[in-house]
């Protein structure tokens, strides 16, 4: 039964990272495609053509956001390289670093 | 060096150059079978073309197995007693050349390799890991007997057959799903005007981004346990010594196979991931696939470890459920099946091939499994082209025919009412 609770445990863990990183990231980007069309004029035709202008403060809201991404992924190839090397990637000085396996 | 009376012909080095084979046609078969996991949603979409897809992934695969530099020596020890700490083959096993490690190896790698290709052919996703691991187990219960087999870990860590196996991969979907459900329900509902619908083609970007972060990931954990496989058995025969180092030429071959293997493509896979289940949309798809690479790189660094597979899948359904559209669930309860029946029946499978291989004995023993192994995968191959899936027709609608095998290679069968 020790074995159920350590599983619990890891599953955990794991769940709320993933919620952080796997639902959170996908979230950020989509804000990030909303913010390219925040006050645009809305030039689409009933066909569905057209395209949307975009306005300053939505694409610097955007860039901002897609930063933010593209920091997540490369956490993500930090704790692939990690995990190749025999090392381990430590949040201890917030600023995510590679240390040697515990 | 190796041992002064080595020569092409004695029968150890035969067994050897069988098992080096056979692993890396094992590392060939979880590379192909394993590009759904990456790719499926994606190729779906139409975010990437097919044959760019499985391109791209071979590549990051090549580039992951390249970044192991660790050595994933001690990969079997989860669950079976064939080392000790060190990675280092137990003395028992290494009398007459390190033969008796050499057949539980080779029939381990053989029933991994014919569960792998027989869920091919029936183009369910299941778990390369577990193959590799149940047909060792199977083998190594075989040669060893069943107190040779780790069922449960000593209450400090999660470990043997119940703590890396059973419990990781009833929990790993649930909680791929739980997370891609969450992405996608939120995806949508901040992307839902007629407007935003028009980004549509940037989520592709999402998409591919973390596609590829589950490729290179993919390459770096899984080439890792065949390079450790395989260094295994040159340490067994004396051809190699060190238990923290891969022979060079080990690591590029491992490395080539996984990468041939993706690119190949495991197509029945990627069609049954990508359309079986749900049929996926862009915004859907990246919450997806995000869900899988977070929850897989987040399972490795908090030493969870999960199978790709049940992730992958796990957060296809999750994601189709936060975005309320149709699941086949009768697709999803084959996979459950497939998922539960891996590691007994590779493991079943590498005890019936050790105990072929055994009861002939030596050399004809190994050369009768292996030559079993390509029979079998002859077989299964020839029975793949009779419904051939392939990049013309891998996202054909689903429903057009019963078993989701696509209508246009196989009109004899299209129902004429």
């Amino acid at each position: 039964m020790r074995s159920l609770e350590l599983a619990f445990q890891g599953a955990g863990k794991v769940l709320v990272a993933g919620l952080v990183f796997g639902a959170g990231l996908p979230v950020l980007y989509a804000l990030a495609m909303r913010a390219l069309t925040l006050g645009s004029t809305d030039t689409t035709t009933a066909d569905g053509s057209g395209r949307s202008q975009k306005t300053v403060l939505g694409r610097v809201l955007a860039g901002v956001l897609v930063l933010v991404v593209l920091g997540g992924i490369v956490l993500g190839l930090m704790l692939i390289v990690a995990s190749g090397f025999g090392k381990a990637v430590s949040f201890e000085h917030v600023v995510p670093t590679f240390v040697d396996k515990k | 060096m190796t041992t002064p009376h080595w020569s092409l012909v004695d029968a150890p080095t035969v067994i050897l150059a069988l098992v080096i084979v056979t692993a890396l046609a094992f590392d060939f078969t979880n590379g192909f079978h394993d590009t759904a996991n990456a790719m499926a949603a994606s190729i779906s979409t139409g975010a990437l073309a097919p044959k760019v897809a499985v391109g791209l992934s071979a590549v990051l695969n090549l580039v992951g197995a390249f970044l192991s530099v660790e050595v994933a020596l001690t990969v079997s020890n989860a669950v079976i007693k064939l080392q000790d700490k060190s990675g280092a083959p137990r003395p028992e096993l290494l009398s007459d050349g390190g033969e008796a490690l050499l057949l539980i190896v080779l029939a381990g790698l053989v029933g991994g390799i014919v569960w792998n290709l027989l869920t091919w052919l029936l183009g369910l996703p299941s778990s390369s890991s577990h193959a590799l691991l149940g047909g060792l187990t199977g083998a190594g219960a075989a040669g060893l007997g069943l107190a040779g087999v780790k069922w449960t870990g000593d209450g400090t860590k999660l470990d043997g057959v119940v703590g890396k196996i059973l419990l990781p991969s009833l929990l790993s979907p649930v909680v791929a799903m739980a997370v891609a459900f969450v992405g996608c329900w939120l995806v949508h509902r901040i992307t839902n005007s007629v407007m935003d619908r028009l980004q549509e083609r940037y989520f592709r970007w999402g998409q591919i981004g973390s596609a590829s972060l589950v490729s290179i990931a993919h390459g770096t954990n899984d080439a890792q346990k065949t390079m450790g496989v395989m260094t295994l058995a040159l340490i067994a025969s004396g051809h190699w010594e060190r238990t923290d180092a891969v022979p060079v030429w080990v690591k590029i071959s491992a490395a080539l196979a996984i990468a041939a293997g993706t690119y190949i493509g495991g197509w029945r896979i990627i069609r049954t991931l990508g359309k079986g289940l749900v049929d996926i949309t862009p915004r859907q798809g990246l919450s997806s696939d995000g869900a899988t690479a977070a929850v897989l790189l987040a399972s490795s660094h908090l030493g969870f470890a999960l199978s790709t597979t049940h992730v992958a899948t796990g957060s296809v359904l999750g994601g189709g459920l936060g975005r309320g559209t149709h699941v086949r669930w009768s697709t999803a309860g084959r996979m459950v099946v497939a998922w539960a029946m891996t590691f007994p029946i590779a493991a079943g499978m590498g005890a019936l091939m050790w105990w072929v291989g055994h009861t002939l004995g030596g050399l004809p023993g190994a050369l009768l499994v292996f030559a079993i192994l390509c029979v079998a995968s002859f077989w299964m191959y020839r029975r793949s082209r009779a419904e051939h899936v392939g990049p013309h027709n891998v996202t054909d609608d689903w429903d057009r025919s019963k078993d989701g095998t696509p209508p246009s290679t196989t009109p004899t069968r299209t129902p004429t009412h």
